[in-house]
């Protein structure tokens, strides 16, 4: 069992103060194996907390990030899996399932974390899934309204993976997850 | 006089060499019953231990040579005492020989129990011993057996050995012997309750012995002040010092008598010992007894007498630390106080507070050489005592931190560091106490204590307040706290003088102003009204801020408004009747003017950002025309001040994301925009990157929702466009690298094409595709140098079109036609 956090558009502290403590007190070193960040942290000191919870972190560049030199996008393998990480503004339109889709295809993984809108998706399509953490602190969206904090943890188990999507709603945590299994082929999932 | 060092070590090997040299002949005289011999060798023997040569402590190495106390161990009682009372002669301290003392008494006892010799008779007995001072400490030990016999009235007994005790007038043999009647007597005392008991009112009879031996004690340990040359003053002290519980014993043992209730304390304890504290004149002295009775007696009892002792203070020595002192006796105070509720009205009702406010106050005016510290250090214990028992009285903490104010001012800015600690501990409290910002903002000496602080501490302090708002997570609510908060923090704010140093470290800087940026996020009030209020004044004082401020705290403050419109934008229309000046149109005017501040830093590239959020949430409200001047701006921004290719490339994928979401536009005017767009994405640095912004552009003409969008025609134009750039690119490289290109920016382009396929755009045919589809083929097998990541794309691409095509129903029809 692996876990991976996808966690991102955090906008500390230009569009919030803090992590909710209740995801706080969730979130604690030394349990989670990888972190896949989207972006729009934005300040060193998020950079940093995250890097305390597990050594293997990746960032991609929001559009806010004050270090300029996250890339745009990266790939890794977890496991059995291939997965891709990018911010999402620069696939344009936003949010749009189907553009993102085709970046899915030119990086060739199994899974896509993608940010951008804040808002929480979980997406199945013909070359794999997209996942989008949504924002961790809430923060506020011109794409979404009401955004709540979320953030998402993969399982990634053989050719399995669980995802938990954790959602902060008027004030308890909430917790859904979903499954998806890859095909034992040596190409994407179909 | 007291010898050094190696002088002292062979005055020590001569003496114990003359013990073992006695001791041989007193043994041998002992062995054979010779009791005149073995007195007189043990005389001669113990007379080594008269020197006055050796000092206290080396004195206790002599008689620490355990076989001395053996010789002791003889079958004569009396030898035995004689013995021991020859080593009282010197000038030592040695619990142990108290111990032995103790052996001799039981001795005493089990003699007169069993008759050989009555308790009066040893009395009498004893006081025949030629040297004084084992004359008396014999006294003390047959008096105790002669008390435990209540033969007589332990009060005869007691005040009969105190002024025997007279008789030794050398400071620390009358110390170490009174020391020795204290402990004895200790248990022995006529008290309530004790079978020591006689008639009515013997509790006086205790409390007179004690207080007298005290008394006593405190003068011989003065004196000792005195003795000897000026230059061996501070060693003289320290010997004081070691000595002090000797005296403080005696406080002790008062404290521990039942009889003495709270109105025998106050009436007769506590002014007889004042008196003596006051009248002896000694700061030593004075310094550890205030100390004393503070630490020994109970806190009630502190507290009704508050006025009493706080009444000695301004009587003791200048040079005494009463601070400390004074101090002590506060934070024991506010330990009493937040030991039970129950215990708060009894503050109340002896006025506490003023007392102890008026007693420092008069310390602090007495002592005119005292340091700033030293002052600020009662103020914060007061403090801590205000806050513990009086948490409601707001009005005692500003009176302290009033107070405070006036100590400090008249003074240039403190530069103690000390000192400046203990304000920040002062101010502090407050907040830790009421875990609440606005509490403290309601205190109007706060900040005016603050403002004596230099620029350094200040920000400090600055900082701990913004914390304490986060940890608590505070909502400071209206503009007035906002603007009082504003003010307290204003070193932070902006630069508060001219000659702000310009070294301050980079990281701190950061840090500090990503704080602030926090903070803003914690000024909130759902009342739209209240909160532009808010919003005004948080402007006002970050736009003083400065080049190097406005980047942190200008976009906290913008989408703290983009929140506010949205929030408008919720509730419907007008509010008949009321002049509402809440407006999402008066919020981006504000916003404008804000986000404009931007340029002076500059910071042209989160201007641009913040104007086309302005441009979204304008469009959200309906108003075309704000909608359309944000854009302009960010045209403009991204015309003459976005330099760098790379951030072009961010910037252009911005401004097509924002416009491809606009739909209050007219034609007109998305017309412009659009056409400037796609204008500016052909003219980016890298062909690669052009070609990217121009199929970007394609999802301006097609917006996938009911009223969208939906020209075809101009989707088309974009995606061949971006298709001629491609092909440029690969001639260009061709010629200058000799190798292929960027192929897969075809295969990126065909996905596009799909994309407006699956649409449903009529341009888009399956032909169209088909062509795209076979070019791309061709260009991958004239590739001499293959891209994997290329090869994989595209068939992922094909596996895709396959998946589609095997979908059956309108999809499959669709993509029947396409041959892979």
């Amino acid at each position: 069992m692996v876990l991976v956090l996808a966690i991102g558009d955090l906008h500390i502290p230009h569009r919030a103060p803090d992590l909710p403590a209740k995801f706080k007190s969730m979130l604690v070193p030394g349990k989670i194996q990888h972190i896949l960040c989207t972006g729009n942290l934005c300040i060193k000191e998020v950079h940093d907390y995250l890097k305390s919870l597990s050594p293997d972190l990746h960032i991609t560049r929001g559009e806010y990030d004050e270090d300029v030199r996250y890339p745009e996008n990266k790939t890794l393998s977890i496991g059995q899996f291939k997965l891709g990480l990018c911010h999402g503004h620069q696939i344009v339109p936003w949010g749009d399932l189907d553009s993102l889709a085709m970046l899915q295809r030119q990086l060739d993984i199994d899974i896509l974390v993608t940010g951008h809108t804040h808002q929480f998706k979980a997406y199945k399509h013909e070359g794999g899934v997209i996942i989008n953490p949504g924002s961790a602190t809430g923060a506020y969206s011109s794409i979404t309204y009401d955004v709540n904090p979320s953030f998402v943890l993969m399982d990634i188990d053989g050719l399995r993976v669980v995802v938990y999507v954790y959602e902060l709603i008027d004030g308890e945590v909430k917790v859904d997850k979903i499954d998806f299994k890859k095909t034992a082929t040596t190409q994407s999932a179909h | 006089m007291l010898p050094h060092g190696d002088d002292e070590e062979k005055w020590l090997a001569e003496g114990i060499a003359g013990i073992q040299h006695n001791a041989f002949y007193m043994h041998r005289a002992l062995d054979s019953n010779d009791l005149k011999d073995a007195l007189r060798y043990s005389v001669q023997m113990l007379s080594e231990l008269r020197t006055s040569l050796l000092s206290p402590h080396k004195y206790y190495e002599l008689c620490e040579l355990g076989y001395l106390f053996d010789l002791a161990c003889s079958e004569c009682c009396l030898c035995r005492s004689w013995i021991l009372m020859c080593f009282f002669s010197g000038d030592w301290e040695d619990m142990r020989a108290f111990d032995e003392l103790r052996k001799m008494e039981m001795f005493f006892r089990e003699e007169t129990a069993r008759g050989t010799i009555s308790v009066i008779e040893l009395y009498e007995l004893v006081q025949h011993a030629g040297n004084i001072l084992p004359r008396l400490y014999l006294l003390c030990t047959v008096g105790s057996v002669y008390i435990k016999s209540k033969e007589a009235p332990a009060k005869d007994v007691l005040k009969d050995l105190v002024e025997m005790c007279r008789g030794i007038q050398h400071p620390v043999r009358g110390l170490f012997l009174r020391s020795y009647l204290c402990q004895i007597s200790r248990d022995k005392l006529p008290d309530i309750g004790s079978e020591y008991e006689g008639d009515a009112d013997t509790v006086s009879h205790a409390i007179e012995f004690v207080i007298q031996n005290f008394t006593e004690m405190n003068k011989l340990w003065v004196r000792m002040q005195h003795q000897g040359p000026t230059r061996e003053k501070d060693k003289r002290e320290k010997e004081r010092s070691q000595l002090r519980d000797l005296v403080g014993k005696n406080l002790h043992v008062l404290s521990q008598i039942e009889g003495v209730d709270l109105d025998i304390y106050k009436e007769t304890v506590l002014p007889r010992v004042l008196e003596q504290v006051v009248n002896c004149k000694d700061e030593l002295a004075q310094h550890y007894l205030m100390d004393c009775i503070i630490q020994v007696f109970p806190d009630e009892y502190h507290l009704q007498t508050l006025e009493t002792l706080l009444g000695a203070f301004p009587q003791l020595q200048p040079t005494v630390d009463i601070k400390t002192v004074l101090s002590q006796l506060m934070d024991r105070l506010s330990i009493y106080a937040a030991s039970s509720i129950e215990v708060l009205p009894e503050f109340l009702q002896v006025e506490a507070f003023s007392k102890l406010s008026n007693a420092i106050g008069k310390v602090i005016e007495a002592q005119v050489d005292m340091p700033v510290v030293g002052a600020i250090t009662l103020y914060v214990s007061l403090l801590t005592f205000t806050l513990r028992v009086h948490p409601d009285r707001l009005d005692y903490v500003d009176q302290v931190l009033g107070a405070c104010v006036k100590k400090l001012s008249g003074r240039a800015k403190l530069e103690d560091s000390r000192a400046t600690k203990q304000i920040v501990a002062l101010l502090s409290a407050p907040l830790e106490k009421y875990n609440d910002i606005v509490t403290a903002l309601k205190l109007p000496n706060y900040p005016r204590v603050m403002d004596h602080l230099d620029n350094g501490t200040n920000k400090v302090m600055a900082v701990v307040i913004i914390q304490s708002i986060m940890k608590n997570t505070t909502c400071i609510s209206t503009a007035d706290k906002v603007e009082a908060l504003f003010e307290l923090i204003k070193g932070l704010i902006r630069d508060v003088d001219e000659t702000q140093d310009d070294e301050i470290d980079e990281e701190d800087f950061k840090e500090e102003q990503n704080s602030v940026a926090r903070l803003i996020h914690m000024l909130h009030n759902d009342d739209p009204e209240e909160m532009l209020k808010i919003i005004c004044t948080v402007r006002k004082h970050i736009i003083l801020g400065g080049p190097k401020r406005l980047p942190f705290t200008v976009p906290p403050l913008v989408f703290s408004a983009l929140k506010l419109v949205r929030h408008l934008q919720g509730q419907d229309g007008d509010v008949i009747g009321e002049e509402i000046s809440a407006t999402p149109k008066k919020i981006f005017q504000i916003l404008h003017q804000t986000i404009e501040a931007l340029l002076s830093v500059p910071s042209p590239e989160l201007a641009l950002r913040l104007y086309l959020q302005c441009a979204e949430a304008a469009n959200d409200c309906d108003l075309e025309p704000v909608a359309y001047e944000f854009f302009t701006q960010a045209f403009i921004l991204y015309e003459e001040e976005v330099a760098d290719s790379k951030a072009q490339v961010t910037a252009i994928h911005l401004i097509i994301g924002t416009l491809q979401r606009m739909n209050v536009f007219g034609v007109e005017n998305r017309d412009t925009l659009t056409h400037k767009a796609t204008g500016y994405s052909a003219k980016l640095l890298k062909k690669p990157d052009q070609c990217r912004a121009v199929y970007a552009c394609s999802h301006l003409f097609w917006v996938d929702e009911q009223d969208g969008i939906k020209d075809g025609e101009r989707v088309l134009l974009c995606l061949k466009r971006a298709l001629r750039i491609a092909n440029a690119a690969q001639q260009m490289a061709n010629v200058t690298r000799g190798s292929s290109g960027p192929v897969v920016l075809f295969i990126e382009i065909l996905n596009k094409y799909l994309y407006f396929f699956e649409k449903g755009n009529p341009q888009v045919t399956s032909s169209v595709l088909q062509g795209l589809i076979e070019l791309i083929k061709t260009e991958m097998q004239t590739d001499g140098s293959s891209d994997p990541s290329a090869d994989a794309f595209f068939a992922s691409t094909l596996r895709y079109i396959q998946f589609q095509k095997q979908k059956g129903g309108a999809m499959g029809e669709k993509y029947d036609p396409i041959k892979i």
